[in-house]
């Protein structure tokens, strides 16, 4: 028998919902016409499409055709930034942050290559508890910065950032602000009517909708350059045949979500602020990452020291229990995670960080497994560690690192 | 996720001698906290100068950790002189082979070994001695050199592989390609790294421009009645200043990208951004 799945890794990929799914289905061999066809088959699925969209919008407070689908969350961060820097070529600085998706990080690090010009990129510094200074974030906006680009929610840490705010000081300078908001929608509340944000990203498969399918809302008004041209879809502001299955289920997820969000915010808050405390009171020599309170309900990121973040997640694997970690193992480089790293968290703990993202398929039950089962893993590996000895007679061992990255 | 073979599976999850022996005759430690993975590995002689024990401690992933407890198997009931033929190779082969970012933890391993070595024959470790090349890692010239040799790397990207040098900063790729072709020198041809090649010191780029400036370029552009000049090289951007006929000439940006920029590419180097200095 195998062991059952207990899937905490839902800021990696969520399950589509069964709702979505049943949605979905019709519309793969049954109603599969073009949406742009002339006749009443493919209208039809036109009609649907035009559906999706106006559930998408609702749960944002955006109009409908402030939207444009896109393939992922990544297309829709490159889209509007690519599309930012191209309507103000003038421009050529942005404002960004240390601890950015890699889809807003590497983009903005290849932008002189990628265009042939030359820009300045301000990646904003954030506390050890992973937050910005705005009084920073005021002074680093130029008169050449064409866009700033800062996400609502972490994914590794679940910090949230007030980009309502800093939209606002943005817009008031005169500047596009985008945010990335893959992790964010659905779980907190996001009201674009009356927010200041020009761009903002979201990725279906982070909200029970199937992996292939992203948003870019773009304000009503904002200038504009298309990243994909081709056919007149979107208004020609995105070529290529709609992804109409997923579109559509996105549209159902984006319903469901907005029913869930009480559900999110009270139960799932709960069972992750369960988990967490436990961890943190039966495991020593634990800590959070990341604020305490200003944070995703559903994620939490756990750091053991004198532990390898890979080897406990090859352990939990062995009991069902799907985690990720921030440790330089499990990434294939050499260096834990930028966010860690950019946060000050110390070599000691960020090579055993260890993120458990919660949704709303998880129960009390699985809360309780995790609980029995990840402390004697630390245990085990601490037992195996040259440094936990040590590091109780108060010493620790080990030399520091002697490069610039931290 | 990483494709582990059952052995490395099975090692993790089971290792075999872990602890540390009483009163040992070899003691060594090599990593750090900071680095992400370290090991102490202790060992007992018999009567007879042969491993009669051996155990480990580690901080590291699922690959390290398997590599010390495959390490302690095989050493047991070896002489020291037959011990120091184990290689990283030969641990990577007991486990049924290492994904290839992870062979730095069989490279472990075999040092840890020989610094338990040399700390019972009360002598220096060998390729401590050497210059330190990776200061994220503290890796040495020598121990990079002997890495390129016995596992026949070919690239940059493969030594960190091996060693981890090289991907901390990354200040010293170009030390290592250096190290690479000397190793390799007139044996065979290196692999083009993806990463950054060895770069052109900027005193030479400069001098590489001005030449092809002066040969091909300004002659052409004075044939229109124009000129150019160089303002400046920073890093890739190479910034120049449109002269005379050039400078109120409404084609200037095709002539800088299309020409300017082609040429330069060509004969100096691939990467190179063509700007017009500001007013």
């Amino acid at each position: 028998m195998s062991t059952p799945v207990v899937y905490m890794d839902n800021n990696a990929t969520t399950k589509v919902a069964p709702e979505v799914l049943a949605e979905m289905m019709p519309y793969f061999s049954d109603f599969y016409g073009n949406p742009s066809s002339m006749h009443t088959f493919g209208g039809q699925v036109g009609r649907k499409l035009a559906a999706a969209r106006e559930q998408i919008a609702g749960l944002i407070g955006a109009t409908s055709d402030e939207l444009l689908f896109t393939s992922c969350g990544t297309e829709s961060d490159s889209t509007a930034i690519l599309s930012a820097l191209q309507s103000f070529p003038e421009k050529r600085h942005i404002v960004t942050t240390r601890v950015e998706h890699p889809a807003v990080k590497n983009l903005c690090e290849s932008l002189d290559k990628l265009t042939g010009h030359k820009h300045r990129v301000t990646q904003l510094p954030v506390d050890r508890e992973g937050r910005l200074d705005l009084a920073q974030y005021e002074e680093s906006l130029a008169d050449d910065t064409a866009i700033v680009s800062v996400m609502w929610a972490n994914n590794e840490t679940g910090v949230l950032f007030p980009v309502e705010e800093m939209a606002r000081i943005a817009k008031s300078r005169g500047i596009l602000f985008h945010t990335d908001a893959v992790q964010a929608v659905g779980k907190v509340p996001i009201d674009l009517a009356k927010s200041a944000i020009d761009f903002l990203s979201i990725s279906g498969h982070k909200l029970h909708a199937p992996k292939g399918i992203g948003v870019l809302y773009v304000r009503r008004g904002t200038p504009f350059v298309p990243f994909l041209i081709g056919g007149h879809q979107e208004k020609g502001r995105r070529g290529g045949t709609e992804n109409v299955v997923s579109i559509i289920g996105l549209g159902k997820a984006c319903e469901l979500a907005a029913h869930r969000m009480t559900e999110e915010n009270t139960r799932v808050k709960a069972l992750r602020d369960r988990l967490e405390q436990g961890l943190l009171a039966i495991i020593p020599h634990a800590m959070l990452n990341g604020h305490p309170t200003e944070r995703l309900p559903n994620t939490t990121n756990v750091s053991f020291e004198y532990v390898e973040g890979e080897a406990i997640l090859l352990h939990l694997d062995q009991f069902g229990i799907c985690a990720s970690s921030g440790s330089a193992c499990t990434s294939g480089s050499l260096e834990p995670s930028h966010v860690l790293r950019a946060m000050g968290v110390p070599f000691t703990a960020a090579h055993g960080s260890v993120r458990l993202s919660l949704s709303v398929y998880n129960t009390e039950d699985e809360v309780d497994y995790v609980l029995e089962k990840l402390p004697p893993v630390i245990e085990k590996l601490r037992a195996m560690s040259p440094f936990w000895q040590t590091a109780h007679q108060g010493s620790v061992g080990g030399a520091s690192c002697k490069c610039q990255c931290s | 996720m990483w494709e582990y073979t059952d052995k490395v599976r099975e090692h993790f999850m089971n290792p075999r001698n872990v602890g540390e022996v009483e009163n040992p005759d070899g003691v060594g430690e090599v990593g750090s906290l900071a680095c992400g993975d370290a090991l102490k590995l202790t060992f007992k002689l018999d009567a007879e100068g042969r491993i009669a024990d051996a155990r480990f401690k580690t901080f590291g992933c699922a690959s390290a950790i398997a590599s010390s407890s495959a390490l302690t198997e095989m050493i047991k009931g070896l002489t020291l002189d037959e011990a120091a033929k184990v290689t990283n190779e030969d641990i990577a082969e007991y486990l049924g082979g290492l994904p290839k970012e992870k062979m730095h933890c069989s490279v472990m391993g075999r040092e840890a070994l020989e610094a338990a070595i040399a700390y019972h024959r009360g002598i220096p470790l060998p390729m401590a001695q050497g210059e330190v090349v990776c200061e994220c890692f503290g890796v040495t010239d020598l121990e990079i050199r002997r890495a390129i040799q016995e596992s026949n790397l070919k690239s940059v990207e493969e030594i960190t592989n091996f060693t981890k040098a090289g991907g901390g900063c990354g200040k010293c790729h170009e030390r290592l390609e250096a190290i690479l072709r000397e190793v390799h020198q007139d044996t065979q041809k290196i692999i083009p790294d993806h990463r950054p090649a060895a770069r052109l010191t900027n005193i030479q780029k400069i001098k590489l421009i001005e030449e092809v400036l002066a040969r091909e370029i300004r002659p052409a552009l004075r044939k229109d009645g124009g000129d150019i000049e160089l303002v400046d090289v920073d890093g890739d951007f190479v910034v120049v200043s449109l002269r005379g006929a050039c400078g109120t000439c409404k084609k200037s940006q095709t002539t800088l990208k299309e020409y300017v920029e082609k040429k330069l590419r060509e004969q100096v180097l691939e990467s190179l951004i063509v700007e017009e200095a500001k007013p």
